[in-house]
C-alpha cells in the first residue's frame, strides 16, 4: 500500500523542460518511478530524454494516462499549473515550486474544496515511498523500504531524521514532505488519517516547526482518531519571537506557535517528542522493539 | 514586509477610505511646520514597524507647533523600543465619539482570510480575546468570493447602529486593500466615529507578503525605507537566509528546518547560537565564503558551526566550497564541520587530507554541535 504513491503513480511534470524539472524528474525516473509525460507550452511534441513533452496537462493525460502532476514551474506561475493539475482530474498534485503568494494559495484551496485531487506542498520536497516511487526532489539514497511512516514540514531536517531511522535499520512506508508554507495541502492531520489506514504503517514520524497550529491541531487530532503510535519532533525551541526563520511559515507570533507549546500539546496527546534528530531515531527504535 | 503607518494610509486612501489631514516629518523643524499647516491640534506618532506605540511613548497628542517639535526631537532622536526613528507622522486631532478595532488577516488554520471587529478599540486585541472575547465577532472570508457585503453587515451589525454604515463600508475597503496589495493583514486599530457620524481609520497596519512583491512594484519600492543592519543587509543580498543573534556559536547549515534544529542542539550542549543562517541547496565555495565573512563579522562568535546533510547537494563538492572559500576568508576561530548524507565519506577524506589548522571535523550532529560549544567555551576563557 504506502500512501499517496506507489507502484501504479504515472507522473506528469510540469516544467519538464526546465534545469531543476529535467535533472529531479530523471532522478525520479532512475528510481523507478513512470514519468510518463511533461508539459511545457509552446514546447508539445518535443520531448526530454525519451519523455513526451505536451502542451497541456489535459493532452498529457489523454495520451498517457497520468495521475499524478509534479510541479517545478516558477511562483509566479505556480497556482496556474494546480489549476490545469486539478481540473484535468489526477489524483495527486506535488508542487515542489517555493515562493508562490500566500494570495494565490488561498484561492487554490477554495478550488480544491470539494474536488478529487489531493494536493501535497507547496514549498515542500515531494514524497517518496522507498523502493517503489519517488515524486520530488527527496534523496532516494538515505531512504529504505519498511513500514514506518513520516510527514514534515522541512526539507533537508527530513531527510537528516529518515538517515537517523535508516541508520537503525528502520524503513519507511511513505515520507511525506508537506511543505513550509502558511498555506499549504496536505498537513500533519491528512497524512497521519491515511497512515492510520493504511496496513503497511506501524508508526508515524511527525516532524514540526515553529509557526501556526498544525502541530496543535494534530494533536487533538491523534487523540481522538490515531491507534498507532507516532513520534514527534519539533524545530525552533531556541527561535526568537517575532523572526522568519527561513520558512514561510515559520514565525512565532505573540505568545503563539511556540515550539515548547506544540511539543507540550503532543505529550498530552501520547505523542514521545524527540529533543534531538537522533534521540527522534531513539524512540522509534524503542517504539518498535 | 511590515510597513510603516502612513505608507499604509497612503494605500487606504486610495481606496476612498476617511482619514485625518496628515503629513509625514523627518525632522522636528519639519514636524512644527506640519503642525502649523494642520491648525496646531495634532498627533505625533512615531512610525515603526511595530505595535504598542501608545503605550510606548510612540504616540503624542500635542496642542502647539512647539510641542510638536518637542516631542519629533524625542522621538527621532530617543528611536522607540530600541528601534532607529527615521520619520514621524503629524495628524490633525479629530473630534472621537467612539472606538472600535477592525482587521482582516490570514488564517493559517484554514488557509484563508479572517475578518475581526471588536467594539473595544485602542486596546491590544489579545487582551481584548482574553479577557472579553464576546466583544469580538469574526468571520471566515473566501479568498476566491471575497468579502461580500452581506458579511460587512454581518460584521457592522456588532458595533452600535450610527457606526454600522460606516464600518461596513470601511471593512469592504479594507478587504480591496488586502487584495490589491496582496496583504496578509490589514488591520485599524482603532477606527473611530466622529461626533459628525464619520468613520475613520485613525490607524492603519499593513503586512505585505514577501513572496507577492513581484507584482507589487510599489511594495517592492518601500523596501528601502526600512533600517536594516549591514550585516544582514550583506546576507540578504548575497541571498542567504540570515537572522542574527547573540549567543557565541555561529552557525551555517543548509534547509531551514536543520537550520533552526542545530540551533536547538547547540542550546542543549551549553551554548548559545551567534545566529541563522541557511545557505541553501547547493552550498556553492563562493556562498560559504560569504556565510563565513557574515558570520565573522560578529565579534562575539567563539567558534563556528557547519552543519551540511548532503540530499541532492554532495558532500565532496560542500567539502571542497569549505576549503576554497578558507583560501578567501582567515577565521580566527576553530571552524566545526559536520558532513553527512550524499558522498560523505568522500567530502570528510578531503577535508581530512586539507589538514586545514581551523578545521574540526565531526560525524554527528550531536558531537559536532558539543565540540562547537565547548570550543567556543574555550576560546571565551
Amino acid at each position: 500500500m504506502a500512501i499517496l504513491i506507489d507502484e501504479r503513480t504515472r507522473v506528469v511534470v510540469a516544467g519538464l523542460t526546465g534545469s531543476e524539472g529535467t535533472f529531479h524528474s530523471l532522478r525520479n525516473r532512475a528510481y523507478g518511478t513512470d514519468v510518463v509525460a511533461g508539459v511545457t507550452p509552446g514546447k508539445g511534441g518535443q520531448d526530454v530524454e525519451g519523455i513526451p513533452v505536451f502542451d497541456t496537462v489535459e493532452d498529457a493525460v489523454e495520451a498517457t494516462g497520468a495521475n499524478t502532476s509534479l510541479i517545478f514551474v516558477p511562483a509566479r506561475f505556480a497556482a496556474e499549473a494546480i489549476y490545469e493539475a486539478a481540473d484535468a482530474e489526477l489524483d495527486l498534485i506535488v508542487c515542489i515550486t517555493e515562493g508562490i503568494p500566500v494570495r494565490d494559495m488561498a484561492q487554490v484551496g477554495s478550488y480544491l474544496r470539494g474536488r478529487s485531487a489531493a494536493l501535497v506542498g507547496p514549498n515542500c520536497p515531494g514524497v517518496i515511498s522507498p523502493g517503489r516511487c519517488n515524486v520530488g526532489i527527496i534523496p532516494g539514497e538515505i531512504c529504505t523500504p519498511g513500514r514506518v511512516g513520516l510527514v514534515s514540514r522541512s526539507g533537508t531536517l527530513t531527510y537528516q531524521i529518515v538517515y537517523e531511522l535508516t541508520q537503525r535499520g528502520i524503513g519507511q512506508s511513505t515520507c511525506v514532505g508537506m511543505g513550509g508554507d502558511p498555506v499549504h495541502g496536505i498537513g500533519f492531520i491528512e497524512a497521519l488519517e491515511r497512515f492510520e489506514a493504511d496496513d503497511e504503517t506501524d508508526l508515524v514520524v511527525m516532524i514540526g516547526e515553529i509557526g501556526g497550529d498544525d502541530e496543535e491541531r494534530a494533536a487533538r487530532f491523534i487523540d481522538d482518531w490515531v491507534t498507532k503510535p507516532v513520534v514527534g519532533y519539533i524545530a525552533g525551541f531556541t527561535a526568537p519571537v517575532g523572526k522568519r526563520m527561513g520558512h514561510a511559515g515559520a514565525i512565532i507570533t505573540g505568545s503563539s506557535g511556540t515550539a515548547q507549546g506544540k511539543a507540550d500539546a503532543l505529550e498530552a496527546a501520547g505523542v514521545r517528542v524527540g529533543r534531538t534528530p537522533a534521540e527522534v531515531g531513539e524512540l522509534v527504535q524503542a517504539a518498535l522493539t | 514586509m511590515d510597513l510603516y503607518e502612513h505608507q499604509g494610509k497612503d494605500l487606504f486612501a486610495r481606496h476612498g477610505i476617511a482619514l485625518a489631514d496628515r503629513e509625514v516629518a523627518t525632522t522636528p523643524q519639519e514636524a512644527a511646520e506640519a503642525a502649523v499647516r494642520l491648525g496646531g491640534h495634532v498627533a505625533v506618532k512615531v512610525q515603526v514597524q511595530m505595535g504598542g506605540r501608545g503605550k510606548g511613548g510612540g504616540v503624542a497628542l500635542v496642542h502647539s507647533p512647539e510641542e510638536a517639535e518637542h516631542e519629533a526631537r524625542r522621538m527621532l532622536e530617543g528611536g522607540f523600543k530600541g528601534s532607529r526613528v527615521t520619520r514621524v507622522l503629524v495628524e490633525r486631532l479629530v473630534d472621537i465619539a467612539a472606538q472600535y478595532y477592525a482587521a482582516i488577516s490570514l488564517d493559517r488554520s484554514v488557509g484563508s482570510y479572517l475578518a475581526m471587529v471588536s467594539n473595544e478599540g485602542g486596546v491590544d486585541i489579545e487582551t481584548v480575546a482574553r479577557e472579553s472575547p464576546d466583544a469580538i465577532r469574526r468571520l471566515h472570508v473566501d479568498a476566491v468570493l471575497g468579502l461580500r457585503p452581506y458579511q460587512a453587515r454581518r460584521l457592522a451589525g456588532h458595533l452600535p447602529p450610527e457606526a454600522r454604515e460606516g464600518s461596513a463600508d470601511l471593512l469592504r475597503k479594507m478587504y480591496s486593500v488586502l487584495a490589491e496589495a496582496d496583504a496578509t493583514l490589514v488591520e485599524v486599530n482603532p477606527f473611530v466615529l466622529l461626533t459628525d457620524g464619520t468613520v475613520m481609520a485613525l490607524d492603519a497596519k499593513v503586512t505585505v507578503d514577501d513572496n507577492a512583491l513581484f507584482r507589487q512594484p510599489e511594495a517592492a519600492a518601500l523596501k528601502d525605507s526600512f533600517p536594516i543592519d549591514p550585516v544582514e543587509r550583506r546576507a540578504k543580498d548575497a541571498g542567504l537566509q540570515y537572522v542574527k543573534l547573540d549567543g557565541e556559536v555561529g552557525i551555517i547549515g543548509n534547509g531551514a528546518g536543520l537550520v533552526m534544529s542545530t540551533l536547538d542542539v547547540v542550546d542543549r550542549a551549553g551554548a548559545r547560537a551567534a545566529n541563522f543562517l541557511d545557505v541553501g541547496g547547493g552550498a556553492r565555495a563562493d556562498l560559504i565564503a560569504t556565510s563565513l565573512e557574515v558570520i565573522l563579522s560578529d565579534p562575539k562568535v567563539r567558534s563556528v558551526l557547519i552543519n551540511i546533510f548532503g540530499g541532492i547537494t554532495r558532500c565532496d563538492l560542500v567539502a571542497k566550497g569549505v576549503l576554497e572559500a578558507l583560501r578567501r576568508v582567515t577565521p580566527e576561530v576553530p571552524l566545526v564541520v559536520r558532513l553527512d548524507g550524499t558522498n560523505a565519506e568522500e567530502g570528510r577524506a578531503i577535508l581530512a587530507d586539507a589538514n586545514h589548522p581551523s578545521i574540526v571535523a565531526a560525524s554527528t550532529m550531536l558531537e559536532a554541535a558539543q565540540r562547537a560549544a565547548d570550543l567556543a567555551h574555550a576560546g571565551a576563557a
